[in-house]
């Protein structure tokens, strides 16, 4: 039974509020031609959020109550396909109707959790050495905007050993959408790949769908036991667009126009990755550009709170420093045995390189020691931290040892005796 | 009693208006009827003959025109034996029973009994005709290494009350009844081994509040010997993310030496509590040589929980301890992060349209952190007995600065502030608290003069590596570049501890005790040297022998050779 009701209220923002009885909180209902959920009800007054924006609503339009919540199709033939926020195709695709599951779905039980030990292989030495990412990890890249992360996002997209990709793409530029498209086509991986897509000229309301949608496709996948890699780019357009429906809300600001709810709203989110014992698992990888490269801005800050460690994405690489992956020690013992020690060992003497970098700069004397740090810093940037460089884990590893043994001599390393004898490439040095 | 009931006019978020029939109290439970499911509620708000309830659970799904049903009983927690070493929401939902009925999510509307449903091994310790009051002890059952009491409720009113029956030694069901008593007028109550309390009540059940003076071991030498916390005081952990609050959290719940800990993970990454729960299972208490899991209760209302949840989950968490405070033990109550739980606040504040106070948070934000740090305290129960809650809750401050309306308010009512710095941490150096910034109004295991001589060198040292700064080594005299150096030593191998070895991640007070005997000796010693490599060197081997010294297992011969080493290196450089 769908009544309609043509009395609207009062519009504000992208708010309709229309006298409804009967109405379900969270529903979804069609204003004109457009979708629109319930999200507060005060006695006959029900009011609505208008996915498409209110622009053009009139006062006498219709409003359809359709009676049930938010939903997005969940099966095999998503793979491959490209959505918006709303869930409507823009590939130009069948729409999908089978199998509706409702999208914001209930936390995942902490005591079923089960501790993450799988090791995700992306091919970038700064991840798969230095800081590894771990099967059912959150993590975001933090970036300045003009970096390179929706490149850097589309190789381990590509790269990474997964069964499905779900992007969630929130306020793209229509070039970078397109670029993600073509990488993935062209890489091999659309098969395997969801796109739900909100770009820069979208209505705002649609953006914030985004990740609940691609989170909620994701989760069913993990369930029937698949490895699924998420990509969120940008959360920061995310947290705008939250800002933006708090405001036209009239909900008092806390902290930068953010609303109050900005940890738990991203939260909510981010604390669906997940390993699920005995079925498959929901690994998150996010993008969170940093306004001024600000890091106490109160998006990255609150991103930061809550997910295990952030890449920080500067000068076209990642950080060394900065940088950490709160999970690596569940995996990287058991990669290699020179693994941890040699990747403790590197940071060391890359943090040195940057001192004796600045006393070169400052002007003073560089001693034979420095310029052996020098080299080091050099050949570690080129060969190690370029973006471009793509190998597996035990060849950067060599590759690092092959780096070491150039620059210096093997007691200069700080690395353990024994370590040294097994691993260090030119035997005869040692001797 | 009948039952109150009402209808819901109005939702907005987890906020629900209710029209009532007859009467509400402020803070009572009530359920909201929605498809066959009971979603909890409490009444925060009566205006104009509407009640405003904030929904512990999603309120997708409710309409206007629900039924609401209203119990007349406070947000109450159930005490009683078996909570130990058990997993909770932050409504007191045992998590590992409630995935068993409802798989891998959490299902609203599902309340399941947070007390194991079994008989124990009941002994009275009352006759018949005994007077009793709230909290006196009836009897006992064991529980692990536990006596666990079983006691008069703490909400009951009046003192003439009188036991009319209770049962023999034996073995009862835990809800059975085993005692009645009855007042002056004639009024019978029958008691169980559990126990309803209020959250939001503090217990008073005990004859005096005493002055925290007794240190609580933490077994981390930066904490214990320069900035102590006391058992039945409170200390706050601030930082930024990243600086190790949580891993900082969880030593303490390992190594601190109480007979209870509490663990309330508030608004956290389900991620960490996962830890706990793998980890403390399989290490063993050194005090009882048991599982550390037989001491703990979690209360786990993480991030993505209901937010109203996770505003009572700090009221839980303090309820239970003071039920085993009650018994005479001492209980440590670590919450994580406070900042959470004053942010769930904000929430509710900011649907209920309030006047917002600094950053949107309420005005009441002040008086409600400090009542909350007030449930902690040492007390002399009735019986005689001295127990203890101490209450450890770290902040998360936006962008890591302090200045912040939680953090401030924090600050005004603990007794220690154990502030953590992001420099140290991306040092790697553990703890990450900062030895300046930090203070503690409680007594050490050491003799505090002697700390203050020690920390003064250490201020003394920052000083003197900023001047240096400036000037460089050259331009520093070598008096001063003495003090740097001993700074420095100081810090690498007292204050900071390498968590990840197995002897070094926990110093007992006594081994405390010896090494700073010797550090604070060659904090005083004067040394002599010609140059500055000099002076380097000889603090570089120093440094290196504390170090191997920290690798000794205490009362080992290797254990006082070591410290022989080290005093015999020092002394052939010191000037008589």
């Amino acid at each position: 039974m769908q009544k309609v009701y043509t009395k609207i209220e009062s519009i504000v923002g992208n708010v309709v509020t229309v006298k409804a009885e009967g109405v379900r909180n969270g529903d979804l209902a069609l204003v004109g031609d457009s979708y629109a959920t319930v999200i507060k009800l005060d006695k006959d007054l029900v009011s609505l959020q208008v996915f498409a924006g209110a622009q053009g609503v009139g006062t006498n339009d219709e409003v359809r109550f359709l009676g049930k919540p938010m939903m997005v199709s969940f099966s095999e033939n998503l793979l491959g396909r490209i959505f918006d926020g709303a869930g409507v195709p823009r590939d130009n695709g069948p729409a999908l109707t089978e199998n509706m599951i409702p999208i914001g779905g209930p936390s995942f039980n902490p005591s079923k959790r089960i501790l993450p030990k799988n090791m995700i292989r992306t091919g970038i030495p700064m991840i798969d050495v230095f800081n590894t990412l771990v099967e059912s990890q959150k993590l975001p890249i933090f970036s300045i905007s003009g970096e390179p992360y929706n490149q850097l996002l589309a190789r381990i997209a590509l790269q990474a050993e997964v069964d499905v990709i779900v992007l969630g793409g929130m306020g793209l530029k229509y070039d970078d959408y397109l670029a993600f498209r073509e990488t993935l086509e062209k890489g091999g991986a659309m098969s395997h790949t969801v796109m739900f897509i909100h770009t820069a000229s979208d209505p705002t309301v649609e953006c914030t769908l985004v990740p609940d949608m691609a989170l909620a496709v994701a989760e069913q996948f993990a369930l029937v036991g698949k490895k699924v890699l998420v990509l969120l780019t940008d959360m920061t357009n995310f947290a705008d667009a939250l800002k933006e429906t708090a405001i036209t809300m009239e909900q008092v600001p806390s902290n930068r126009g953010y609303p109050g709810d900005l940890y738990s709203a991203l939260a909510s989110r981010y604390e669906k990755a997940v390993d699920i014992e005995g079925a498959g698992s929901i690994t998150i990888l996010g993008v969170t550009t940093m306004p001024g490269d600000d890091v106490t801005h109160p998006v990255p800050d609150n991103t930061g709170y809550i997910t295990e460690g952030q890449y920080y994405l500067k000068n076209g690489h990642i950080e060394p420093f900065g940088s950490l992956s709160r999970l690596k020690q569940n995996v990287n013992g058991d990669t290699r045995d020179d693994h941890r020690a040699l990747m403790d060992g590197m940071i060391k003497l890359y943090a040195q390189y940057k001192d004796s970098l600045e006393k070169k700069s400052m002007g003073f004397l560089m001693t034979e020691w420095d310029d052996k740090l020098l080299k080091f810093g050099k050949l570690f940037e080129s060969k190690l931290m370029d973006l471009r460089v793509n190998i597996p884990l035990e060849d950067a590893l060599d590759l690092g040892w092959e780096i070491l043994a150039d620059c210096f001599e093997p007691n200069e390393t700080g690395l353990k005796s024994s370590l040294i004898a097994e691993r260090w490439p030119d035997k005869e040095a040692l001797k | 009693m009948e039952t109150v009931t009402g209808y819901v006019t109005g939702i907005n978020g987890n906020l629900a208006n209710v029209k009532f029939d007859s009467a509400v109290r402020k803070n009572e439970v009530g359920y909201i009827l929605v498809d066959g499911k009971r979603l909890k509620g409490e009444v925060i708000r009566v205006n104009n003959g509407v009640a405003s309830m904030q929904i512990y659970e999603m309120s997708n799904g409710i309409k206007v025109g629900d039924p609401v049903e209203f119990t007349g009983e406070l947000m109450s927690v159930e005490l009683g034996p078996g909570l130990l070493s058990q997993v909770f929401d932050g409504l007191q939902n045992p998590l590992p029973q409630l995935a068993e009925q409802c798989g891998f999510f959490l299902e609203r509307g599902v309340y399941l009994d947070p007390i194991p449903d079994r008989e124990w091994e009941f002994t009275p310790c009352v006759k018949v005709g005994d007077s009793v009051e709230a909290g006196s002890i009836i009897g006992s059952v064991p529980e692990f290494r536990f006596t666990n009491q079983i006691m008069v409720p703490f909400t009951l009113k009046g003192s003439d009350w009188k036991v009319k029956s209770i049962n023999d030694a034996g073995s009862y069901h835990v809800r059975s009844t085993i005692c009645v008593i009855e007042n002056g007028r004639g009024e019978e109550k029958e008691l169980s081994m559990v126990i309803t309390q209020p959250i939001k009540q503090a217990n008073k059940c005990y004859a005096e509040r005493l002055r925290p003076s007794e240190p609580l071991v933490t077994q981390m030498r930066s904490i214990d010997t320069f900035l102590p916390v006391a058992k039945g005081g409170t200390f706050c952990v601030p930082g930024p993310f990243g600086a190790g609050k949580t891993v900082l959290q969880h030593s303490e719940a390992k190594y601190g030496e109480a007979d209870i800990v509490i663990v309330a993970a508030c608004g956290e990454r389900a991620g960490e509590v996962v830890e706990i729960l793998k980890e403390f299972p399989e290490l063993e208490d050194p005090k009882t040589g048991r599982s550390m899991m037989e001491r703990t209760i979690i209360i786990c209302n993480t991030s993505s929980m209901p937010v109203a949840a996770r505003e009572a989950s700090c009221y839980t968490a303090v309820t239970l301890a003071e039920y085993y405070r009650q018994m005479g033990l001492d209980v440590l109550l670590l919450a994580d992060s406070t900042s959470r739980w004053a942010q769930a606040m904000r929430e509710m504040s900011g649907r209920l349209e309030e006047i917002p106070g600094d950053e949107a948070f309420p005005a009441y934000l002040e008086s409600t952190i400090a009542a909350f740090y007030e449930r902690a305290g040492k007390v002399r129960l009735k019986d005689g007995r001295i127990s203890s809650i101490t209450i450890g809750g770290s902040v998360s401050p936006a962008g890591g600065n302090f200045e912040e309306p939680v953090t401030q308010a924090t600050l005004k009512v603990v007794g220690a502030f154990h502030g953590l710095s992001r420099e140290r941490s991306d040092a790697r150096k553990y703890p990450a608290i900062h030895p300046i910034d930090s203070w503690s109004k409680y007594d050490g295991v050491v003799d505090m003069d002697r700390v203050n001589d020690a920390r003064a060198i250490l201020r003394k040292s920052v000083e003197v590596n900023q001047m240096m700064k400036v000037v460089g080594e050259e331009g520093t005299s070598s008096e001063d570049y003495i003090t740097y150096q001993k700074g420095e030593l100081l810090d690498a191998v007292y204050l900071q501890q390498n968590s990840f070895d197995a002897i070094d991640a926990a110093c007992p007070p006594k081994r405390q005790r010896i090494e700073f005997d010797v550090m604070y000796d060659v904090l005083f010693t004067d040394f002599e040297f010609d140059e500055k490599k000099e002076i380097r060197a000889f603090f570089n081997q120093l440094r290196q022998e504390f170090l191997d010294w920290h690798g000794t297992r205490m009362d080992t011969p290797e254990f006082d050779a070591q410290k022989q080493k080290i005093i015999d290196f020092y002394n052939a450089k010191a000037v008589n």
